[in-house]
């Protein structure tokens, strides 16, 4: 059995502990802010905190988040001061990709409260949008930040 | 052709056979799957009601797949009908052709419905108005609404839209002719930068795609299909798939009979409680195939003998003087070949749908930019009445015209009824990649005859690919009007001899539309040549490129043995205007300080391109700093003319995604085949453009215009590729003709 945390509630699972975090988050649990895109690590919109540090879901196992903290998108409530900056600049079009891409910014600025352009692009760059949003988050993560446009 | 090319080509004439009348609009019948609005008290149109309560209900018909069509056409109810927004509720349609045309594409959202929507808000606002005076006694003249209230100013009366809803639903509806729409500056959500109804959810992870709908008692299903096109299943085994916990059943789904329309492609389904118990079972499926005589097809040999078929004489599509003669009286002659690669769309939400038949009909939620496609394709698969498909339509995770195709969604139903449950289907990334509606290839020759001073006075294109018509017609080759009145036969150009030519392209896999279309293959030879003769003459570009276009003029497009496509829409409200399209150049030159532009060398260097394209006119400076196989875009300037716009900051969004969309076709995104079979499954080998590759900053200038409003989802994607392509020009002195760009950089 693996017990882990989500969202601050404790959890347990009796699963295939080989199943990806993406899967037991958005089919067991409900929580479908998380999103699939690629499966493979290469896209981003699967994006959560786990233990503070943005991992992609898809590429994580069960066995792996054991006894781990996981935060997703639905813990941020529109309060985080990413969300905030992302409504105040439109940033969304479709938004599929969006949940990945504010749970990156949100470690990013953990880690790095005043972001430079190169680290926003190295945070940044895992992170696909289809749409072509990324000049309004490189403008919304440096309005969270509180740095210069 | 069938039902389904109608509705594509056709959209314009359907339209018009749906409102010609007039009535449809203002009906007020009540349908068995009856919406928010078709219930109100007070419903004078399908598109809105108004409730005892006050609550407004405005239906959004279009899909929403990120260009705000969703919020754009409510909120232009909302301010035509001096609704108060925070009193709005946006309820997304069904499919159903009491609508009009729900098939979101072709950039046609606000072009097409703006009218109609303001003539029913205006309507019901006239009606509320007379209610109120009705019951004043005082005359309607004199009351105005205002804000969810009619007041009357004199007499310091005031009532709300809820309150005269229903003295509102019994009076006859105004003529049309009397009614008086708002003003620019009267309006208060029009181009007022008012969010989109789903930002918050959006940001907070609560919008709900087809990937996320789900239904009571479902299955989830993972689809194996042909891996080359057309291929049929000979034989499976699922003995192993049936041991993975959680699999509930393996069905097979009959393969389509030509021609593919959106039928489904047929294949194994694997059916399980969770979408990762069904990929796990897929993955022990053993499944013997088929691949019948779309195996040898090889993407790179096609492409090479389309580059070759333009080399020869093709079908006249458009000829005026003698480009012969031309020719041979030319002081010099420039020719070149180009090439572009299939794409995939690669939404980032890949293909779902959740369906259940039961009791002879069909409920589902689809991620579709074509509900009515919908309802007709299930039907067709499942034998049923299309009345009998209520078809639910989910935010969409991108489109880009890939979910104008529902097949995904006839899987799910065909399957509800074989399990006798619920179903979602799930496209994985791999399959999306690998068994998509591909934009085409395309190989294309461009020869000018050139005057002392290097101008044209002689010009032949001739252009060859496989042709969306083949998804209706398995046997067509040849281009249907609307790909070659995209930016092709079309094309402005003072020249004297003009001559455009179609070969014959034989198909080997599923082709569509993608953003923008045929624009996209042709606008990059047609602007690439031009910066080619601009070099050639020792002429800035810019200048170059509105000495071809000549004087601002109104042009009469006559192509030969068609009508001219221009979107369907007659040349008269939409001509192809080129003091327009000057005027964008203009404007962009200035926006950019072209004149002052770094000149070119050492690896930097400016590009330009200008195209019409869905009744749009784009210009588009690019800034390109290449370090060995690398490039990155510090600045890409977009001037527009788009006619009226009615939400300005998502028509900026629009273009500011289109430079980044137009960016990863142009350096490199590529779909290639072997033995038939799709070579890319993934983002790690079908690339698309990174936050580090995307231009720095789109900066988008838009022109401020009367002219009815035209298209925007897709107009700034052609002028991409060829304005890149000629910043590396600038930049390195190195002509690249195929695309994508980074190949001939790197090589
Ligand atoms: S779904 Fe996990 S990175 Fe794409
Ligand atoms: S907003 Fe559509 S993929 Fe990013």
């Amino acid at each position: 059995m693996i017990q882990l945390k989500v969202n601050g509630a404790t959890r347990k699972f009796e699963g295939d502990p080989e199943m990806p975090l993406l899967w037991y988050l958005r089919e067991l649990l409900e929580l479908t802010g998380t999103k699939y895109g690629c499966g493979m690590g290469l896209c981003g919109a699967c994006t959560v905190h786990v233990d503070g540090k943005a991992v992609r879901s898809c590429q994580t196992t069960m066995a792996s988040a054991a006894g781990k903290s996981v935060v997703t998108i639905e813990a941020l409530k529109g309060q985080h001061a990413v969300q905030k900056a992302w409504m105040a600049c439109n940033v969304p079009q479709c938004g599929y990709c969006q949940s990945g891409q504010i749970m990156q910014a949100a470690a990013l600025l953990k880690e790095k409260p005043k972001p430079t352009d190169k680290d926003i692009d190295d945070a940044m760059q895992g992170n696909i949008c289809r749409c072509g949003t990324y000049q309004r988050i490189r403008k919304a993560v440096k309005m969270a930040a509180g740095v210069r446009a | 052709m069938s039902e389904n090319t109608l509705h594509v080509v056709e959209r314009r004439a359907f339209l018009k056979y749906t409102f010609g009348a007039g009535a449809l609009i203002l009906g007020t019948h009540v349908e068995a799957f009856a919406s928010g609005a078709d219930t109100a008290v007070f419903h004078p149109s399908v598109y809105l009601g108004i409730e005892p309560n006050g609550t407004v209900i405005l239906i959004a018909h279009r899909s929403e797949m990120g260009t705000g069509s969703k919020s754009t056409l409510p909120m232009i109810m909302a301010d035509e009908l001096e609704a108060d927004w925070k009193r709005v509720k946006v309820e997304q349609a069904i499919g159903d052709e009491k609508y009009g045309s729900q098939n979101t594409d072709g950039s046609c959202s606000i072009r097409d419905f703006v009218e109609i929507i303001r003539t029913a808000a205006a309507s019901a606002r006239t009606m509320l108005e007379q209610a109120a005076a009705q019951k004043w006694n005082v005359p309607a003249a004199e009351c105005q609404a205002k804000n969810h209230f009619v007041v009357h100013t004199k007499s310091n009366k005031k009532a709300g839209f809820g309150e005269l809803a229903t003295a509102a639903s019994n009076l006859p509806m105004p003529d049309k002719k009397s009614l008086k729409l708002k003003t620019d500056s009267e309006f208060r959500y029009i181009n007022k930068n008012v969010p989109v109804v789903d930002q918050q959810d959006l940001c907070e992870g609560k919008g709900v795609f087809g990937m996320d709908a789900k239904m009571p008692n479902m299955l989830v299903a993972s689809i194996e299909h042909s891996p080359v096109y057309g291929g049929t299943l000979v034989s499976f085994d699922a003995a192993e798939t049936k041991k993975v916990a959680g699999v509930r059943d393996v069905v097979t789904i009959e393969r389509f009979k030509p021609p593919h329309n959106f039928q489904p492609l047929g294949g194994v389904a694997v059916l399980a409680d969770t979408y990762w118990a069904a990929l796990q079972g897929r993955k022990k499926l053993k499944v013997e195939w088929n691949l019948g005589p779309n195996a040898s097809y090889d993407s790179d040999r096609y492409r090479d003998s389309l580059v070759a078929a333009a080399r020869q004489p093709g079908k006249i599509v458009r000829t005026q003087g003698n480009v012969e003669a031309g020719f041979a009286s030319a002081a010099k002659i420039h020719e070149a070949s180009y090439s572009t690669p299939l794409l995939s769309h690669a939404p980032m939400e890949p293909p779902a749908a959740v369906a259940e038949f039961k009791n002879g009909k069909v409920v589902c939620h689809a991620a579709t930019q074509n509900p009515q496609a919908v309802q007709e394709t299930v039907a067709g698969a499942l034998g049923i009445d299309k009345k009998d498909v209520t078809c639910h339509v989910t935010l969409l995770g991108g489109g880009f015209g890939r979910k104008s195709k529902p097949d995904y969604v006839a899987e799910a139903a065909l399957l509800s009824k074989k399990v006798g449950r619920p179903v979602k289907v799930i496209w994985s990334r791999e399959d999306d990649i690998r068994t998509d509606f591909y934009h085409s290839t395309a190989g294309m020759y461009v020869k000018a005859g050139l005057d002392a001073g290097g101008k044209p006075t002689s010009w032949l294109h001739r252009s060859v690919f496989p042709s969306i018509g083949t998804t209706f017609d398995e046997k067509a080759e040849y281009a249907m009007d609307l790909e070659m009145g995209m930016g092709w036969n079309d094309l402005p150009f003072d020249i004297p001899n003009h001559q455009a030519e179609n070969g014959p392209a034989k198909n080997h896999i599923r082709i569509g539309w993608l953003r923008a279309v045929a624009n996209v293959y042709h606008a990059f030879a047609i602007h690439s040549f031009v910066d080619e003769l601009a070099h050639l003459a020792g002429k800035d570009p810019v200048e170059y490129a509105l000495s071809l276009i000549g004087p601002g003029r109104k042009i009469e497009m006559n192509p030969v043995g068609m009508k001219y496509w221009n979107h369907n829409q007659d040349q008269k409200t939409f001509p192809v205007d080129t003091a327009r399209l000057r005027n964008v150049i203009d404007l962009v030159a200035q926006k950019s300080n072209w004149a002052n532009r770094a000149k070119g060398g050492n690896g930097h260097g400016w590009g330009f391109a200008a195209h019409r394209s869905f009744l749009t006119y784009v210009a588009v400076a690019t800034e390109v700093k290449v370090e060995g196989g690398r490039v990155r875009i510090p600045n890409m300037h977009i001037a527009v003319d788009a006619g009226k716009t009615y939400n300005e900051d998502r028509v900026l969004a629009q273009f500011e995604g289109a430079g980044v969309f137009g960016t990863s076709i142009a350096m490199m995104s590529e779909i290639s085949v072997k033995d038939g079979k799709v070579q890319q499954s993934n983002f790690h080998n079908y690339n698309v453009a990174r936050l580090p590759e995307a231009p720095e900053t789109v900066h988008v200038h838009l022109i401020k215009s009367d002219a009815p409003a035209a298209g925007v989802g897709e107009p700034g994607v052609p002028p991409i590729p060829p304005s890149i392509a000629n910043a590396i020009f600038a930049a390195t002195g190195k002509r690249l003709r195929d695309l994508p760009l980074r190949k001939g950089l790197r090589a």
